[in-house]
């Protein structure tokens, strides 16, 4: 596996970085040992349904750097995902009491003649003026599969008008063809963040770097009692934050789908060590999680104490609704390590987890630890999940596969995915906030919900009762994993 | 101009999926890269649909294909999607992928439609036009490569039998409201529209009866023309064209006199009674708040500004000034990269916005330039913006009142909420002083 080269204009993406999949079908712990023997098979689907790609995950990260500015490189339905970002932008605005600022992102709007002739005076034009308008501390260029494939020569650009306009004018290459995995997309961010951002430590801080999207302020707290502080990135961080990440004491990620290649490039390049253990869901994995924050931080014995003390405030309750949830089945739909945990969380409630649908398998991540490994760490503590199905966000097998299993409860992390259990009448879940089901209390928080969203069956019983399914009943009837593999075979409808 | 776009308002040329799925049971399958349909539903459209969003077929395009071509993959995905989604009409659209590395489309596509499979294609490459100009060529391929295949009685042509042509789906953010008012209003005056469009529409099969109307109506300031055009070609179908949409009793009234006066098989008289009637209910309303509009003390836009499409811009500037007396600010901004050919019809709809009055209009594609302008002008007034959600801050800034009309819209959930015709104005009128007033606590 190739270390963290920040000489390589693009990072190299995950399917060749790490071998990571978009397609298995088995049990997840039939894909530990795969991964873990260097076995692994991706499976391609002959039908698939739209996904998202990386230049969406890249932006999502870089577009809320609160004095940068951003040019997607692309013709304009590129920039059809800027207003959704600028709405997440504007909430967490709104939630860190920050005044609203709308998110400055310009499109070059790439046309056909551009195809032809190239863009690159488009693309100059454009930084320029993004410059002019909004002053911003950086400037990030990310690009699209039409740059991509007439072969614009970005760097070169970015390079010049870096010198030229004095800030750091930020090359991001993140195309959507490159990759079958979207999550590559963040890797291309941090890529671009540590390379032409981060600068070299001149002191170790109390700071500790915390990779995550836009949820709530769950570590400030345990932080400070350590004698640490919370540092957020990438959204909401200044690019001057950003340029001293590099000093921190340590890089806590809040998932590892997210934030695997940027934990791993800060403690190759800079020595920021990366806390690599499962993360903080169940009871198991955050016990592991704060030892190895302790040990890390060198404060083993508060730890110890902090344990003990959230261990004894949630317990009791925890029971209760461990009674309450009994019996309870459910089927999940997430993201590759947030799905984990939350196969480790609702396992820790009792609840019976069906089956999964995850977006892609990483086998390893960036730092190369195995004890990192939270797919592993869930089997191990609570058993194996039979109906493990890796899925790039194919709504027709997610249908299919509810449509037999008929799971009490569904859970999903992202959107365009809950209507397909309520259409079916199953209660269904998505939750916005990914530190919502953080640590000790992200139990008894995901508890309360689920319950919450057990007794609110209404609206879902008279949904399911007036829907269209746009699937066809011969779909209904085949197995899920029909178009997965090269050599599945259907007969005509 | 610039042509580079801070604050986009409209999509690439294969926007126009979101044309697709509005036609009942119709169902894009998409030959691009993995982001771009995710991209285009979360600019246009709020919910997915009977079979848009996460339901769309999609090659997913990836550097294989875009190395080998990706006309197998494009096969496996039709394939695979007459058998697993239920529906009457594919249409296949290309992305920057394929037309760059030029797949040829139109050759796997007619294999399908060899074997009489309810399929069209059109090269829908974001970079070659945008969803404006797309949306016509989508209704040339399905008329082309399904209608005209398809449709039972081409020569025979029904009288009072109208296509509508009224609205680019979800870049009209009010769509089926507004088609479902242009559908009882032409009702109304005696006609059986094809809407083509959404619930009130009678999907793919009210299509293939598209050849037969006595003809069609264009209510737009430019999208949907070459539509009207293409049939007048094919079929000899007449069309009546009306720039812009009709909000409110002045500009309702015009429209439909005008298409009575264009249909030959229109009653004339029962048709000018729908519209006494409509009108007096219309201004029955007008008359009993008109006190309010006079009288009310506290402050209420004097003034707007309108960063629209242009049939938007138009319809709603006239609406506004003559029948609110709301006053157009000095310079109007239109926001649809309105082909050169059809500006000077639209500075001429403004340069006589009323009898005494005009503004000046600016064809701008870069919201942000837009809003620096804006700005400048500081105006005095309290001031009424018609934008999209982008304009949140430009009017806390100058302390206008905001009604979001274009997308982005996000700021508000739209069911069947239309700004056309009699009942679009009085809603327009609801939703105006309804943000006005909830401003005071």
């Amino acid at each position: 596996m190739p270390k963290v080269n920040l000489n390589l204009t693009e990072v190299p993406v995950r399917e060749k970085r790490l071998g990571s999949i978009t397609g298995f079908a088995g049990t997840a712990g039939e894909l530990v040992d795969c991964s873990s023997s260097g076995c692994l098979k991706d499976g391609t689907r002959s039908f698939s349904q739209c996904m998202g790609c990386s230049s969406g995950n890249a932006f999502c990260q870089l577009s809320m750097i609160r004095d940068a500015a951003m040019v997607n490189h692309a013709p304009v339905g590129c920039a059809g995902d800027f207003f959704g970002f600028n709405f997440v932008y504007r909430v967490g605005q709104m939630e860190r009491d920050l005044p609203p600022a709308i998110g400055r992102y310009f499109n070059t709007n790439i046309e056909e003649m551009d195809t032809v002739f190239g863009a690159l005076s488009k693309l100059e034009k454009t930084i320029r003026l993004a410059y002019d308008r909004v002053k911003p501390n950086a400037i990030f260029v990310t690009t699209s599969c039409a740059s991509g494939i007439i072969g614009e020569d970005v760097e070169s650009v970015t390079d010049r008008l870096t010198k030229e306009l004095g800030i750091p004018v930020v090359n991001c290459v993140c195309e959507g063809f490159r990759s079958k995995i979207w999550t590559s997309g963040f890797d291309a961010a941090y890529h671009s963040i540590v390379r032409k951002i981060v600068k070299p430590p001149q002191k170790r801080t109390n700071k500790v770097n915390i990779i995550n999207f836009w949820g709530s302020d769950v570590f400030s707290k345990l932080l400070n009692r350590l004698g640490y502080e919370a540092n957020y990135v990438v959204p909401f961080s200044t690019v001057s934050q950003l340029e001293t990440i590099s000093e921190a004491a340590a890089t806590i990620q809040i998932c590892p789908t997210l934030g695997t290649y940027m934990g791993a490039a800060l403690e190759q390049v800079y020595g920021v060590p990366e806390i690599k253990a499962p993360m903080a869901y169940g009871l198991a994995g955050t016990d592991a999680w704060m030892r190895e924050l302790g040990r890390v931080l060198d404060r083993e014995a508060e730890i110890e104490e902090i344990i003990r003390e959230e261990r004894a405030a949630v317990l009791p309750k925890l029971e209760e609704y461990r009674a309450k949830l009994k019996g309870t089945t459910c089927y999940l739909t997430a993201g590759s390590a947030h799905g984990h945990a939350l196969i480790a969380l609702l396992s820790e409630l009792g609840i019976d987890v069906q089956g999964a649908a995850i977006f892609h398998h990483d086998p390893i991540y960036d730092n190369e630890d195995t004890s990192a490994d939270m797919l592993d760490h869930t089997v191990k503590t609570y058993g194996d999940i039979k109906g493990y199905n890796v899925c790039n966000k194919q709504a027709y097998e997610l249908v299919n596969i509810l449509n037999r299993v008929r799971p009490d409860l569904m859970i999903a992390r992202h959107g365009g995915m809950t209507l397909w259990g309520a259409k079916l009448g199953i209660p269904t879940l998505l939750i916005g906030d990914e530190h919502f089901s953080w640590g000790y209390q992200g139990l008894i928080n995901y508890a309360e919900r689920i319950l919450e969203t057990l007794d609110n069956r209404e609206f879902v019983t008279n949904l399911a009762k007036h829907s269209s399914m746009p699937y066809t009943k011969w779909w209904l009837e085949q197995d899920p994993y029909t178009f997965l593999g090269g050599n599945t075979h259907v007969k005509t409808y | 101009m610039s042509k580079l776009i801070e604050q986009p308002r409209y999509s690439c040329a294969l926007g126009v999926q979101q044309t697709v799925i509005a036609i009942q049971r119709a169902v894009p399958i998409v030959h691009a890269g993995p982001g771009c349909s995710t991209k285009i539903h979360g600019l246009l459209g709020q919910g997915e649909g009977y079979a848009g969003g996460s339901t769309i077929p999609c090659t997913n395009s990836s550097e294989s294909e875009v190395v080998f071509g990706g006309e197998k993959k494009l096969k496996g995905v039709i394939d695979g999607a007459f058998k697993v989604i239920d529906a009457d009409l594919f249409v296949v659209l290309t992305g920057c992928t394929s037309d760059i590395v030029g797949d040829d489309v139109g050759q796997v596509t007619r294999e399908f439609q060899n074997l009489d499979k309810p399929i069209v294609f059109a090269e829908t490459g974001g970079f070659k036009s945008n969803n404006y100009v797309s949306h016509d060529l989508i209704i040339k391929a399905i008329i082309e490569q399904y209608v005209d295949k398809y449709a039972p009685a081409k020569g025979e042509v029904i009288p009072g039998l109208v296509n509508v042509f009224a609205s680019i789906p979800y870049q009209d953010p009010y769509w089926i409201g507004n088609l479902q008012e242009i559908k009882r209003l032409l009702i109304g005056i005696g006609l059986t529209p094809n809407i083509l469009f959404g619930p009130e529409s009678g999907g793919v099969s009210e299509w293939l009866t598209v050849p037969q109307a006595e003809f069609n109506i264009v209510v737009s300031a430019w999208p949907g023309l070459r539509s009207a055009k293409l049939l007048k070609r094919k079929y000899g179908t007449p069309f009546y064209h009306f720039p812009y949409l009709p909000v409110g009793g002045l500009e309702t009234s015009r429209f439909l006199r005008e298409v009575t006066a264009f249909g030959a098989s229109i009653d004339r008289e029962k048709a000018e009674k729908f519209i006494a009637d409509e009108e007096r209910k219309f201004y029955t309303h007008i008359e009993r708040t008109a006190d309010f509009m006079l009288e009310f003390r506290y402050g209420i836009p004097r003034m707007f500004y309108t960063i629209l499409d242009a049939t938007y811009a138009v319809g709603f500037s006239k609406y506004l000034l003559n029948e609110l007396g709301i006053i157009p600010a000095e310079v109007q901004y239109i926001v649809d990269d309105t082909p050169e050919q059809y500006r000077e019809g639209i500075r001429e709809q403004f340069r006589r916005i009323s009898d005494r009055r005009s503004a000046n209009v600016e064809f701008s594609v870069d919201g942000g330039e837009i809003q620096e302008k804006i700005r400048q002008t500081n105006p005095k007034q309290r001031a009424l913006i018609l934008g999209s959600g982008w304009e949140r801050d430009l009017a806390a800034d100058i302390g206008a009142d905001l009604l979001p009309i274009s997308v982005p819209i996000t700021y508000r959930l739209i069911l069947n909420c239309g700004y056309a015709g009699y009942n679009g104005g009085l809603r327009l009128i609801e939703d105006i002083y309804d943000r006005v007033l909830g401003t005071y606590r």
